[in-house]
């Protein structure tokens, strides 16, 4: 189970009415290498990983639904007040058409979250490894994030996601050197 | 492939311009290599930011933090 702490993990703070970064935004929302593709992987793999590294994913996972909710109040604030023309403007008229201005699990290409973005092998190091790439992923889709913007506040939320990409990285390689190393082993002799 | 000095955290390579590219060619372009690449397995007792800092960029340690700086094709 979670207990739920009602606040945001980073604040998030927009100070730009710039709708067409909500489409972009929606990426890490939906897209493939997005915080609920993450989330949702890591929380599946970890039944099936040995004991030593479900902690790992367990807590990674947990996080990804905070950045979730981060990326989701950005897309909020940016779409909530804006007319059907601004939406429109921005790309955003089929998402109107189909959502108004409703958040959906759906890339910037408006392509809806599908299951087949995440894979659980069974294997821990075709996992993990999985896992690692998907980091370095959602690390790049943060940097072109931040490149398409000039809202500093908006940046300065996305450089916090963007850090804590690298941080969960090196916690899934390390976690592959856990399972690499055969400490019961090397007990024998 | 042309590197800059080993302990920045962005790497240069060369593109080939061919002699008929439609588009102004950018002759050179880049990528990041974040501080975990090399740090293998965290070893113990790293110095550690002050919390707030900490809390701020996203790492306690200075040896997972990595800036990123705006960086558009073409110029900002």
């Amino acid at each position: 189970m979670w207990v739920y702490e009602k606040k945001l993990q980073y604040p998030v703070r927009v100070c730009k009415c710039d709708v067409r970064m909500a489409k972009y935004l929606i990426e890490q929302y939906g897209g493939a290498d997005g915080e609920l593709a993450a989330a949702l992987r890591y929380m599946n793999q970890r039944y099936t990983i040995p004991g030593k590294v479900i902690g790992v994913l367990n807590d990674i996972s947990t996080e990804e639904l905070a950045h979730l909710e981060m990326i989701a109040t950005m897309v909020y604030k940016l779409t909530k007040d804006a007319t059907v023309q601004q939406l429109e403007e921005a790309g955003l008229g089929a998402h109107y058409v189909n959502h108004d201005s409703a958040l959906y699990y759906e890339n910037a290409g408006g392509v809806p979250w599908t299951a087949a973005y995440i894979q659980a092998k069974g294997d821990p190091i075709a996992d993990l490894y999985e896992d690692i790439a998907a980091e370095e992923k959602a690390r790049a889709t943060y940097q072109w994030l931040i490149n398409m913007t000039d809202d500093v506040d908006l940046q300065d939320s996305l450089k916090f996601l963007r850090e804590r990409e690298i941080v969960h990285s090196q916690r899934f390689r390390e976690a592959v050197e856990i399972l690499k190393e055969d400490r019961e082993y090397k007990r024998v002799f | 492939m042309t590197s800059q000095a080993p302990n920045s955290q962005e790497r240069v390579y060369s593109v080939y311009v061919g002699p008929f590219d439609p588009c102004p060619p950018v002759p050179c372009k880049t990528y990041v290599v974040p501080p975990h690449l090399f740090l293998g397995f965290q070893p113990p007792n790293l110095p550690q930011f002050n919390l707030t800092e900490a809390l701020r960029i996203g790492t306690l340690w200075p040896a997972l933090y990595s800036t990123y700086t705006p960086h558009i094709r073409g110029g900002n």
